[in-house]
């Protein structure tokens, strides 16, 4: 029988709720002002889109990878969340595509500043560990040092975190090699483990635990707690890719001048994708807009990627012509010189940018060659191109 | 720039092209107005047979250069002009005609004209760059009328036209559209391809045909392997990237790529 605890602080940490009780989650949530943002069913993909009630979620589907390429299919178990990451990835809510920063207006003869909208409170289901990890890259670029970005810590401070722990890893997934997942560790308010007819629920905060005083549910036995723990650490076991992380800065040093960035040109089409799939990138760029009329203008902050030559522009001209030039950056950016900028690597192993690359450019593969060619292999060479 | 109180005058030409990219500002509809109270529309005979003789602040120029005619008539254009903008396919890339450059234009006459004798044509079809200096490229088969405006805007204000190079992808995944060459496996040239139409074709899940030419650094020959697994055969990889921007460098890089390749395998 499921009961309601009046006090939060008495909840215990891991408790069950029904599959259909996501539903009264997801009202609640509405009823506190969060705008929902689930995964979807759209486009042939699974997308995270604005929900409002159990039955908008994508339900019974799961998503077959490679790389360059993605497809579904249908779950016969039924399950909510046996897919794993799609093409998009929560920056696009936290840090959107294009936003406007400010605004300025001319009204007799005087410039008027305007502050764009308030953003919404939003309420996030279905973050994965990966994802999770990632949100916390983000926020070391966005919120700390000297610059902060105002309209990413509004986004983020109002935010409400429903976490998924994977049950299936995906073909392209190596969350393990980058030790952020499968496993939920830190930083949610509730997170959720997909059981036969029910969820294990952990609370990971106050806002969780009383979001949670609302809605019907029961004590975890030890044996769902256990059931729960197997079927992550089977997704575990499952990962499609992984890759070897020692002293990852340092082989990127070492890799500098290789000629294996050239051969990487050759296929490379700088089309970005894997840059604005990923979801620790966050290159952007600030495009101010004016009208024909001159009354109105606009500063507009907008994706950008590393792999656009016009990106590159410094002191009068692209200083990385060749694509080689532009992999290279974003590899040795990522898995190098992050380290040192924001102590953290750039990678949180999601696989994104393998699946969603057009020609299926394969950073595991890569960094595998460049040590092959310069660093210890910690595993024997069983890879060769 | 526009100086003091005068307005800059406006010229719109055609060379050899259908209409569609000079029509993108009448397109401009609810912009018009304001366009016209901002600029001295001086010369542009599919709006008006008034003219205004030259010099003019701003030429559009649409269309190739294909005829003697015209190559004459376009060192008029550019003395007569302060800032020259080829606008479309055809002026900065050859457009569709520029397909004879793959042949001998000679076999195209003899085929389609009764007498041959009459027609007087250049051996290659040529986009405007080739024949004069231009200060501005608005690409796009037909051009976007955001671009149009946005140029326009930009002139007006004395700023940098906001005209991306980069690939057609960005666009797709700024606005959220799933990719469908790898969701659905559709050959799309969006990865080589300028972006400037918003990813109009793989919002509706059809490839992307390459209106907007090569973008800044495209790599053809490594999205023609890309095709080539997608089912598309080298015959079919030479024609998708000889339509309106066949002759744009990239493109054409590509397409004699793959039909040198078709002749080794043929032999
Ligand atoms: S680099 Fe690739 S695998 Fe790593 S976080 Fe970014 S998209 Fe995911
Ligand atoms: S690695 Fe792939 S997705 Fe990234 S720019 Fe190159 S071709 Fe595009
Ligand atoms: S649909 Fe085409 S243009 Fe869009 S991301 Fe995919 S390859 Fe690029």
């Amino acid at each position: 029988m499921p009961s309601s605890t009046a006090n939060p602080k008495a909840s215990p940490p891991q408790i069950i709720i029904k599959k259909t009780t996501l539903d009264d989650l997801i009202q609640a949530l509405q009823r506190e002002g969060y705008q929902v943002i689930g995964p979807v069913l759209e486009q042939e993909a699974i997308v995270y889109r604005p929900v409002t009630q159990l039955k908008d979620l994508a339900l019974g589907w799961i998503d077959v990878q490679e790389a360059g390429s993605y497809r579904l299919e249908r779950d016969e178990a039924q399950r909510f969340f046996a897919f794993t990451v799609g093409p998009q990835s929560w920056k696009a809510y936290l840090f959107p595509p294009r936003e406007e920063i400010w605004k300025a207006r001319r009204e007799n003869g005087r410039i008027l500043m305007e502050e764009p909208e308030t953003p919404p409170r939003l309420a996030f289901l279905g973050v994965r560990a990966c994802e999770l990890a990632a949100i916390h890259v983000q926020d070391r670029i966005f919120l700390q040092g000297p610059y902060v970005q105002p309209r990413y810590a509004r986004r983020r401070e109002a935010v409400f975190i429903i976490a998924v722990q994977c049950t299936r890893a995906g073909n392209t997934c190596f969350c393990v090699s980058m030790g952020t997942g499968p496993h939920v560790r830190e930083g949610y308010d509730l997170a959720l483990t997909e059981l036969e007819d029910t969820f294990l629920v952990h609370i990971g905060s106050e806002k969780g635990a009383a979001l949670m005083a609302e809605i019907p549910h029961r004590e975890a036995t030890q044996e769902e707690v256990a059931e729960a723990t197997r079927r992550v650490d089977a997704a575990a076991a499952s990962m499609g890719r992984t890759m070897d992380t020692t002293e990852l800065p340092e082989l990127m040093r070492q890799s500098l001048e290789s000629p294996h960035w050239e051969e990487v040109g050759k296929r490379c089409l700088a089309c970005a994708n894997c840059t604005l799939v990923c979801p620790t990138c966050f290159c952007f760029t600030l495009e101010d807009v004016t009208d024909l009329t001159g009354q109105e203008a606009v500063r507009v902050r907008l994706w950008d990627s590393c792999f656009n030559q016009e990106f590159t522009y410094t002191a009068g001209r692209p200083i990385r012509v060749s694509i080689a030039s532009r992999y290279r950056q974003w590899l040795t950016h990522k898995l190098g010189w992050w380290v040192e900028q924001f102590g953290v690597l750039g990678c949180v192993g999601c696989g994104r940018c393998i699946t969603w690359c057009p020609v299926g450019i394969d950073l595991t593969a890569e960094v595998q060659t460049l040590r092959h060619m310069y660093g210890r292999a910690s595993s024997p060479a069983t890879v060769s191109r | 720039m526009a100086k003091g109180t005068r307005k800059p005058k406006l010229a719109v030409w055609k060379f050899t092209s259908c209409d569609g990219c000079q029509l993108t500002l009448l397109d401009l509809e609810e912009h018009l107005l304001a366009i016209a109270d901002r600029v001295d529309i001086a010369y542009f005979l599919e709006a008006s047979r008034a003219t205004v003789r030259g010099p003019y602040d701003i030429s559009l120029v649409e269309g190739s250069i294909s005829t003697p005619h015209e190559e004459e008539l376009i060192r008029k254009v550019r003395k007569q002009s302060r800032f020259l903008v080829a606008i479309g396919a055809c002026a900065t890339a050859g457009g569709i005609q520029a397909l004879r450059n793959f042949a001998h234009v000679r076999d195209f006459i003899q085929l389609v004209y009764a007498h041959p004798e009459y027609i007087r044509t250049l051996a290659q079809v040529r986009p405007i760059a080739d024949v004069v200096p231009v200060d501005f490229e608005l690409r796009g088969c037909p051009i976007s009328r955001e671009q149009l405006l946005e140029l326009l805007s930009a002139y007006l204000h004395g700023r940098r036209p906001r005209i991306p190079r980069h690939s057609v992808c960005m666009e797709c995944k700024r606005r959220g559209t799933v990719c469908i060459m790898v969701a659905r496996g559709v050959p799309c040239l969006g990865p080589v391809t300028q972006a400037g139409c918003n990813a109009l074709c793989p919002s509706y899940a059809r490839g992307c045909f390459g209106c907007f030419g090569p973008m800044d650094s495209a790599n053809p020959l490594s999205l023609g392997r890309r095709l080539e697994d997608l089912g598309l055969s080298r015959e079919d990889i030479v024609r998708v990237y000889r339509t309106f921007n066949a002759y744009a460098s990239a493109f054409r890089e590509g397409s004699e790529t793959y039909e040198q390749v078709r002749g080794h395998t043929r032999h």
